[in-house]
């Protein structure tokens, strides 16, 4: 088991490795310049020059990478343009926000997904199962941000039930989760539907194996092979797809974070490419990049745990 | 006294293009510490059998006459819960596929120790008891190979553990649907030598689902001829086996290759095809594919009895008998 996670979190190492680096290349390839952004239209040659060699622009671009790695690794993500603070500090203090957004959302709609999954696979072709499947493909198909508006119009404005905007006040953790309600429903409710219809077909396929019918044979209870031998095994493609949905998750949080005008990582990424603020695109990019191979190999890590033939490299 | 007593037993499916009739009127039994095979080939419905003695059908099956009597109690009147208390405790069974039988994310000894929920033991004497049966099966080293999953044991090994698993309980019928067909010659072997000690000990009846003739030969005292959904021949091994009454019985046994003594590159085999069970043919089931048909098998010939105890349907018996 050691081996497997201490091989699974160098794998991520090397995938994050690629992904900084080919991300610092589409940052170089966006048209537009950091230095004249920064300096106006009014800036002297010489001025352009001491803050290029500065910020190491004049260096070759394989140089510029190897700095940034070794300046990531000291925590150092440069300075934002505008409030010379630095962009750590900047990116760290947005990411709890988003973090928590999509960590509520995937938990509320990974269990309900997972109860009407299950639901709807032992209760196969029942008015309910048809019922939760008609729901299911019609909230997969209705986008984050239709929920995102949508919901701010009803429950926020008519109904005026939560709160429109923000994040919350600090520290009064009861304020906070009444902001996070609508927001995580907008990110949410569509892997409800998701997750319900993977559960109920995983779910399906294991309860047709042959050792649910040892099971049965033995006269176990059916709540036990239900839930301790069948979704046991059905649960392990949704740890997966869960893993790899924390990206797209990331990417609906920056409509839902910008409808609702939350804080976090969606809204600061926004932000910066509009004002060309390199330094702190890169590292609001680079945090994202960061949650997302952490949540694929948090997934490989539990799906190990769950199954051993995987452990043991089966 | 039959620990499993069958009579008149017809299962069906419903399908789009009607009603299979999978079994018809379908008499047997198992008597108590006896080990009774079912032989027949693929589809001539002896997984329909099983299914319908335990109560674990398709959802498609129905039963639509008869009485599987167990100890004297119709299984077919029975609840669901007064089902699910005999599965495992009294009835148990080994199924087909060992590579299929256990679940593959939970410890061999988890299962084993599940399965005796309704026992009331400690979790450290269930354990110890799981071991006794992983020993008495012939797998070294139970106590460490309780902690093992079923990936890391062979077929033939998890075999023997499904064998364990059912023997536990210590039941009075034990079910086996064609345990050794998955498993190579040897172990096939082995495996009959263990059920056949295992059964000697407990006393259990059992009801040993084959196509090998071989294998029913070797273990079992009675045998149940089965042809699409019918019992054709019933009797002791050695009866059916040296002096078959019906012809299928006797087509059956010249295809066996233990049976064959002429050096051939060609393997005997019986022409034709199973009757198409939705639009089943009038008279004798097996007419269309027996060499000794005649004018009487327009009609269904009914059990008669061809020997001590030996039972066939087939109009020759009876006109031998009237010549």
């Amino acid at each position: 088991m050691l081996s497997f996670i201490l091989k699974r979190i160098g794998l991520a190492a090397v995938i994050t490795v690629l992904a900084v680096s080919s991300l610092f290349l589409i940052v170089h390839m966006i048209p537009g310049d950091p230095v004249s952004t920064m300096l106006g239209p009014r800036a002297t040659p010489e001025m352009r020059a001491a803050l290029e060699a500065r910020m190491g622009l004049d260096q070759p671009l394989v140089v510029q990478i190897g700095l940034f790695f070794a300046n990531m690794l000291r925590g150092d993500l440069g300075m934002d343009v505008f409030s010379n603070r630095p962009v750590s500090e900047i990116v760290l203090g947005q990411v709890p926000y988003t973090l928590v957004l999509i960590l509520v959302s995937i938990t509320w709609s990974a269990v309900l997904g997972i109860a009407l999954g299950c639901y709807s696979a032992i209760h196969r072709n029942s008015l309910g199962d048809r019922l939760t499947g008609i729901l299911s493909v019609s909230v997969i198909a209705v986008p984050a941000f239709v929920v995102s508006l949508y919901s701010l119009l009803i429950f926020a404005v008519k109904l005026q039930w939560f709160p429109a905007i923000g994040a919350g006040d600090a520290g009064n953790w009861g304020d906070q989760l009444h902001h996070l309600v609508l927001p995580s429903l907008a990110i949410g409710l569509s892997w409800v539907g998701y997750i319900a219809r993977l559960v109920r077909a995983s779910m399906l396929e294991v309860m047709g194996e042959g050792h649910i019918r040892t099971a049965r044979a033995f006269g176990l209870p059916e709540r036990q092979i239900v839930f301790g031998y069948a979704l046991r095994l059905a649960i392990l493609p949704t740890v997966t797809v869960i893993g790899v949905g924390m990206g797209f998750l990331l990417s609906a949080a920056v409509f839902t974070e910008i409808v609702f005008s939350r804080p976090g990582l969606g809204k600061l990424v926004i932000d910066s490419i509009t004002t060309r603020n390199y330094p702190v695109v890169m590292g609001s990019v680079l945090f994202s990049t960061l949650i997302f191979v952490a949540s694929t190999t948090l997934a490989d890590i539990v799906n190990a745990i769950l199954d051993p033939r995987i452990r043991a490299g089966k | 006294m039959a620990v499993l007593d069958i009579r008149g037993l017809s299962v069906g499916y419903s399908t789009p293009r009607g009603e299979l009739r999978a079994l018809r009127d379908v008499s047997m039994m198992v008597p108590e510490g006896k080990i009774v095979g079912i032989v027949g080939e693929s589809g001539c419905g002896k997984s329909t059998l099983i299914s319908a003695i335990i109560r674990l059908m398709a959802p498609n099956a129905r039963v639509g006459a008869g009485e599987v009597r167990f100890q004297g109690r119709d299984l077919l009147a029975e609840t669901e819960a007064q089902m699910r208390a005999l599965r495992g405790t009294q009835i148990s069974m080994v199924f087909q596929d060992p590579m299929q039988t256990h679940n593959p994310v939970l410890t061999v000894g988890r299962q084993m120790m599940d399965i005796q929920y309704r026992e009331r033991l400690s979790r450290a004497e269930k354990r110890q008891r799981a071991e006794r049966m992983l020993a008495l099966v012939g797998i070294p080293d139970p106590e460490a190979r309780l902690n093992q999953y079923p990936f890391e044991f062979s077929g033939g090994m998890r075999q023997r553990i499904a064998i364990a698993m059912a023997l536990m309980a210590k039941p009075a019928l034990l079910i086996a649907d064609e345990p050794t067909t998955a498993l190579d010659a040897t172990l096939e072997v082995e495996i009959i030598k263990r059920l056949r000690e295992l059964q000697d000990e407990i006393g259990c009846g059992v009801l040993f689902i084959s196509h090998h003739l071989g294998v029913i030969a070797e273990l079992c005292d009675e045998v149940v001829v089965m042809y699409a959904g019918e019992v054709v021949e019933t009797g002791s091994v050695r009866d059916v086996f040296h002096a078959p009454a019906h012809p299928y019985t006797r087509a059956l046994l010249e295809c066996d290759p233990g049976h064959i003594k002429v050096k051939t590159r060609v393997l005997p085999t019986i022409p034709g095809n199973i009757p198409d069970l939705v639009n089943l043919p009038g008279g004798c089931i097996f007419a269309d594919r027996c060499e000794r048909r005649h004018a009487a098998c327009a009609a269904r010939p009914a059990m008669a009895l061809a020997g001590d105890g030996q039972r066939a349907a087939c109009h020759l018996i009876t006109e031998r008998e009237t010549a």
